[in-house]
């Protein structure tokens, strides 16, 4: 069987759509929220609304880059989990990941850009510590100065996108190389398996310390200078990771409903499944301890993050909906509809709930990116979806270039017979 | 002690590669099994002797509930009815304290049902005793006993099975379910039978 895939016109129509969409967003964006509009400083100061529409604008853009960054770089991380866990079960699908993960240098540039515009264009709307004045005059974020201030920021930002960049690249080249030097043999294949258990651990421990630790302590949980939890990082590695793995089943069921990957069966969808569930439970795990512990301690600098979202008693929070909305559409409905062994392995119920959990993660980023930056304006209108339906596209634009171009199947993998007869 | 007494052909294998094609034959030739013993979990057996999937997840759904609804009616009871106490002024219902004790009432609801069902459908249990085909199946024999009926023909089950490749064939007559004993105080060894 031939694994060189041919991309259907139709998902070419769609890529297409989506950018047109999305740069019509971004430009209807550009002329009527003036982005570059002069920021008034710190909340509370001005904010006509006018001043709302030029913050939104790269909030979103925020919100919109980190998440799918995020989601997109957690497919080189599924890669390199399971290759030091000595997996096989994954190989069979193994090149829809990695085709995944070859789109992390595009948005990652583009994450470093509008980082770059927001930082070094001092918007202190996004970033309350970039006001020096402000900074000046206050003990808290004074003591942070080391961290959050704008050098730092770019370095880091730079180096980490970089590393993203270069051992994500390197999984992938050690993968396609496998097609063209043909089968291994004993010898040859432990040797392969080493190298990419090195590179893997590399690009592991990478990961450890950018996205499940100073990353979005820096690109997200800085919005809220003042306030820390340290289940934040967690929090956003869990719900990027299940997007992720939502993001590869339905791309494993796109290309199996074409006629493709044919060592791919319900075996194999019953374990993204595992996947799907699991990381939900894991997500609302972290989710909960940090709204318990905040809740319990009652500590005035540590509930106002909850006051912005959900308010308190006597007067609800503008967020208040999308918050309760974002705990069932991540919780509920996957840990019910995805408890039963036959729900996991049915392919329409998997593309329905990976659509939901993409998109419930979605508005989890968003919940946690709007409530520091617009404050008590939010908005979910065509802008928002349009500048998402933007990063989809350049998603699966990249994707279906890399698709396009290499074999489906990694087939000369020494762990593929493993990943052929898997079964539970 | 449902069960009562009844005739086997009983056979050993000492291959999983060999039980297999086996078993397909066994079932293929009409005959009934009435189990397969390993010494470990074999991958895909169950299917081949065409068990039905188990319900013990159903059961064990159905003790989570319990166990979360057992931790929410009785700290609800107790806090907002019985004993109200201001704790750090919170409220009386004050549900995120009680999440954790809630998932590990559920939890643990949960487990020791699924144990004790499994028990019981195992009918696993101290001083209770069952038939064993042959004592190396929890050794390194794959032992398959074959329920005979009034039709059945022995000598030419027999047979079958050998030619299906077992190393042992044998009749057994033997009560299917269970009676008091203790393993410890009267159990024969395998060095004291016949033919070690």
């Amino acid at each position: 069987m031939n694994h060189q895939f041919e991309l259907p016109a139709s998902y070419k129509k769609w890529t297409l759509g989506l950018i047109i969409a999305g740069v019509a967003a971004l430009i209807y964006g550009f002329i009527m929220y003036h982005p570059f509009a002069h920021v008034s400083h710190g909340p509370g100061h001005g904010g006509g609304h006018g001043d709302v529409n030029s913050t939104r604008f790269w909030a979103v853009l925020l919100q919109n880059s980190v998440f799918w960054l995020l989601v997109v770089n957690a497919s080189m991380f599924f890669i390199c989990v399971t290759t030091m866990a000595m997996g096989g079960w994954q190989v069979a699908l193994r090149r829809v990941p990695e085709a995944i993960s070859s789109v992390v240098p595009i948005l990652g540039i583009i994450t470093f850009v509008i980082l770059m515009a927001i930082v070094w264009g001092d918007r202190t709307d996004i970033y309350h510590w970039l006001d020096e004045e402000a900074v000046a005059k206050d003990r808290i974020l004074n003591g942070k100065k080391g961290f959050l201030n704008p050098m730092f920021y770019t370095i880091v930002s730079a180096i980490t996108i970089f590393l993203w960049w270069f051992l994500g690249k390197k999984m992938r080249s050690m993968s396609l190389e496998t097609d063209k030097t043909g089968p291994m043999d004993y010898e040859s294949g432990k040797k392969w398996i080493w190298k990419n258990t090195v590179w893997a651990s590399l690009y592991t421990v990478v990961f450890g310390l950018t996205v499940a630790s100073t990353i979005p302590w820096l690109w997200l949980m800085s919005i809220d200078a003042h306030w820390y939890s340290t289940m934040y990082s967690w929090y956003t590695f869990a719900s990027t990771f299940v997007a992720g793995m939502s993001l590869v089943a339905l791309y494993v069921i796109f290309l199996k409903n074409r006629g493709q990957l044919e060592y791919v069966n319900e075996e194999h969808l019953h374990d993204l499944g595992k996947f799907m569930f699991a990381f939900s439970v894991f997500w609302t795990y972290l989710w909960f301890s940090q709204y318990m512990l905040i809740w319990y301690s009652n500590q005035p600098e540590e509930t106002k993050y909850f006051i912005e979202r959900i308010g308190t008693a006597e007067k609800a929070g503008p967020y208040k909906g999308i918050f309760l909305f974002n705990l069932i559409i991540n919780f509920l409905a996957p840990l019910l509809i995805l408890m039963r062994k036959g729900s996991k392995r049915n392919w329409t119920m998997i593309t329905f709930m990976a659509v939901l959990i993409i998109f419930g993660h979605w508005i989890d980023f968003y919940q946690m990116v709007m409530p520091g930056t617009v404050k008590n304006h939010p908005e979910l209108m065509p802008f928002e979806f349009g500048i998402a339906a933007l990063f989809i596209g350049l998603i699966m634009w990249g994707v279906g270039r890399y698709l396009g171009s290499h074999s489906l199947v990694a087939k000369n993998h020494p762990f593929l017979k493993e990943s052929m007869i898997h079964h539970t | 002690m449902a069960g009562g007494i009844k005739k086997f052909v009983v056979g050993s294998f000492e291959d999983e590669a060999v039980l297999f094609p086996a078993v397909k034959n066994v079932r293929k030739a009409g005959y009934k099994i009435h189990d397969v013993y390993t010494p470990f979990p074999v991958h895909g057996l169950d299917h081949a002797l065409g068990l039905r999937e188990t319900s013990l997840h159903t059961a064990g759904f159905i003790y989570a509930i319990t166990g979360t609804t057992t931790a929410l009616t009785f700290m609800t009871w107790v806090f907002t009815k019985d004993w109200p106490l201001n704790i750090g002024g919170k409220p009386y219902f004050a549900l995120p304290a009680w999440i954790p004790i809630t998932f590990e009432l559920t939890v643990l609801f949960s487990a020791v049902g699924m144990v004790l069902t499994f028990c019981y459908l195992c009918q696993l249990s101290p001083f209770i005793k069952k038939h064993h085909f042959h004592p190396r199946a929890t050794d390194d024999l794959f032992v398959m006993a074959i329920e005979c009926t009034d039709k059945t023909n022995d000598s030419e089950l027999q047979q079958f099975l050998e030619r299906t490749g077992a190393k042992e064939v044998n009749v057994q007559v033997a009560e299917t379910g269970w009676w008091l004993g203790r393993y410890d105080r009267d159990q024969k060894l395998y060095r004291d039978e016949k033919g070690y």
